[in-house]
């Protein structure tokens, strides 16, 4: 049984803070077909397309027939924990730290036998689920869990460092004004967050739910404006350094293409808010959280954006917007390179459209603000990178991966 | 008649004689600016972006870009700004006569009847008995309305309740009357427009922006220290931006008071 997570001493602000390290992180490009699985939660090993062999580690040729045909397939992640060994001592910086640390050999059901890093409660003998997680150097790394849930196994060291688990963390939601900013706010504080801080803009402006947030538990309202320089790195110089979780819930949709729109007053106030906003939030909380990706049980972890999943394909109806969100996106994948030396996580997760007014005229299916705050939370948890809520996201997402022209054209029609 | 003697003002207005009084407030980001429905345009909050303080992006220097709106802050509402006064002569900011940036103003105080009632609107019988008093305004007269709504906290200042903001302003009698009867120059507020904040229901609709801007008369806006003012004697200079077919610009209001 996993000894339940104590929550963090209040830290001497006089000691130094621990750096963060990197394991080894360097994989094959046939290997970042693990990465892909990982970065999505899924257990995809290759499989042989002419004679079934389930392979790992990744190799080029089947060791089997030689066949070169070895696509990544979802594959049985169960397994059984052929023998452990606790490393006790390490030559490698970021190890030595972290010893003891557990690892041992899995056979899978499905067939080939790998390494994997254990979860305390994975027994010699006894049987396992294996999971693909990204390590703090965002390589793809096998954790073997036990067959079931165990409880309190969120709080493993081993675990825990392979995730983003929003316990005893604090948060920054960066606009509380939006539903869905609303709901984060609620998840987060419901999922044992230390401290949930949401930012206001212009608070002589009300808005509905005012009262419901600042009724939730450990919600601290921090005046933040995304489209103001002087606001974002003012809440920096203040919080910056006990700021775990960044979840950006600006928002800004409005319906339009490009010809359909009548000047830019729109379009550069939604790059203000989403682009701008993004990269000034980036520039004053990225310094202090990559320094802090090791800083103990609530060391920096996250970063997560909030994007339309139009960002990944243009949908004209709204047009603009999706060209605005393609941009966060860019952006989104420069923060996680730049955020990586730190261990911290950039989560991006995509969605069609909301429940909101802004897609009054959009039919069903649209994601409710506590679906996807629901979806965050659970990502987070498990650690991983890219995620896809609701019908129309992963609708997108299918599409895309099979025909990306065709998408295109169906969407512009 | 012989030459006005400048070099007296001057040197009164350095010697303290003449007191010179900013009715400006600092443009800074927190500011409110008039907020519209969602889905129209809007106008653009003050926001500065530092291009570099003595550092690696420029060494021996420190400068700031600007973004604002022409109706951010204390600012100035040419005639083209309505559509009322949409094919007026000279209705921009570029065009206008300069003559009329520096002029006299009266100053109605209505703070203790604006303090009672947000939605306070100025009238006819209110201006006449205030001319029974200070006398007949004159003609080319800057209207300055005093609430003391400048030294309101923000969100008291904007009003923004269910049903809209709630801030004093004119009736659309008392402007009409005040631009044909007493040939004013325009219309100035503490509060966020010159118009009252429920002036959609007026008929016209925000008669300030209509009657005045349609007369080819002027607005101000976001102004302070209104209460330093004497009810009259004051000389307002006021000259927005020269901006190319300006509707308004953010300004310096400077108040001369003898």
């Amino acid at each position: 049984m996993t000894e339940p997570l104590k929550r963090p001493k209040r830290k001497n602000p006089l000691k130094k803070t621990r750096l963060p390290l990197s394991p080894q992180g360097i994989r094959s490009r046939t290997a970042h077909g693990l990465t892909a699985a990982a970065a999505q939660g899924r257990f995809a090993l290759q499989v042989c397309a002419d004679c079934g062999t389930v392979l790992y580690p990744p190799r080029d040729a089947c060791p089997s027939c030689l066949s070169p045909r070895l696509p990544y397939k979802d594959v049985d992640p169960r397994g059984t924990l052929v023998v452990e060994t606790t490393v006790r001592i390490s030559t490698d910086p970021y190890f030595r730290e972290r010893t003891p640390w557990r690892v041992g050999t899995v056979k899978l059901d499905a067939g080939p036998m790998l390494v994997a890093h254990l979860h305390g409660d994975a027994v010699e003998g006894g049987r396992v689920r294996a999971e693909l997680k990204l390590d703090r150097s965002g390589a793809p790394v096998v954790i073997a869990l036990p067959e079931k849930d165990t409880p309190n196994m969120a709080d493993d060291p081993q675990l825990r460092e392979l995730t983003c688990d929003p316990k005893f963390r604090r948060v920054l939601i960066t606009n509380g004004r939006t539903a869905a900013g609303q709901a984060m706010a609620k998840a987060f504080s419901e999922a044992g967050a230390s401290i949930v801080f949401v930012g206001i803009a212009d608070p002589w402006k009300p808005f509905p739910g005012m009262d419901a947030l600042r009724g939730i538990e450990r919600v601290e309202i921090v005046p933040l404006d995304l489209t103001d320089t002087e606001s974002v790195t003012e809440l920096a110089e203040q919080n910056g350094g006990r700021v775990d979780i960044v979840v950006n819930t600006a928002e800004h949709v409005r319906a339009g293409g490009i010809v359909e729109r009548h000047g830019l007053t729109i379009a550069r106030e939604e790059l203000d808010v989403r682009y701008l906003g993004l990269m000034r939030l980036a520039q004053a909380f990225g310094p202090a959280m990559r320094a802090r990706g090791a800083d103990g049980v609530n060391s920096a972890t996250a970063f997560v954006n909030l994007l339309s999943v139009h960002a990944l394909a243009n949908w004209p109806v709204y047009g603009a917007h999706s060209a605005t969100e393609a941009a966060c996106l860019s952006a989104a994948q420069c923060l996680r390179a730049e955020l990586r030396p730190g261990g911290v996580k950039v989560l991006n997760v995509f969605f069609g459209p909301l429940e909101t007014e802004w897609f009054q005229q959009v039919p069903p299916p649209k994601v409710a603000p506590s679906q996807l705050a629901k979806a965050v939370i659970d990502a987070l948890k498990k650690g991983i990178e890219d995620v896809f809520v609701g019908d129309v996201a992963e609708d997108i997402r299918a599409r895309l991966a099979v025909n990306p022209k065709a998408l295109e054209r169906e969407l512009g029609s | 008649m012989s030459a006005p003697d400048l070099l007296a003002f001057a040197k009164a207005v350095s010697a303290g004689s003449i007191r010179v009084i900013d009715l400006t407030q600092t443009l800074t980001q927190d500011f409110p600016t008039i907020v519209m429905p969602p889905e129209f345009g809007q106008c653009a909050p003050f926001r500065m972006e530092e291009v570099s303080r003595y550092d690696e992006r420029g060494p021996a220097w420190y400068w700031n870009n600007l973004t604002v709106g022409e109706h951010t802050g204390t600012h100035f509402d040419a005639p083209i700004h309505w559509i009322s006064g949409k094919d007026l002569p000279n209705n921009a900011v570029d065009t206008i006569d300069p003559r009329k940036f520096i002029a006299p103003a009266v100053v109605l105080d209505c703070s203790k009847e604006a303090a009672a009632d947000a939605d306070f609107a100025l009238t006819v019988p209110f201006v006449e008995a205030w001319e029974g008093k200070h006398g007949r305004i004159d003609a080319g007269s800057w209207i300055l309305l005093r609430t003391d709504w400048s030294k309101k906290a923000y969100a008291d200042y904007v009003g923004l309740r269910e049903d809209g903001a709630h801030t004093p302003g004119p009736t659309p009698e008392v402007v009409k009357w005040l631009v044909e009867e007493r040939d004013a120059l325009g219309f100035g507020t503490e509060t966020i427009g010159t118009d009252t904040g429920q002036a959609q229901h007026f008929n016209p609709p925000y008669p300030a922006h209509f009657y005045m801007h349609g007369k080819g008369r002027y607005g101000l806006q976001c102004l302070t220290n209104l209460d330093l003012l004497p009810p009259k004697g004051t000389v307002i200079i006021a000259a927005p931006l020269k901006i190319k077919q300006g509707s308004g610009s953010p300004l310096r209001v400077l108040a001369l008071v003898p």
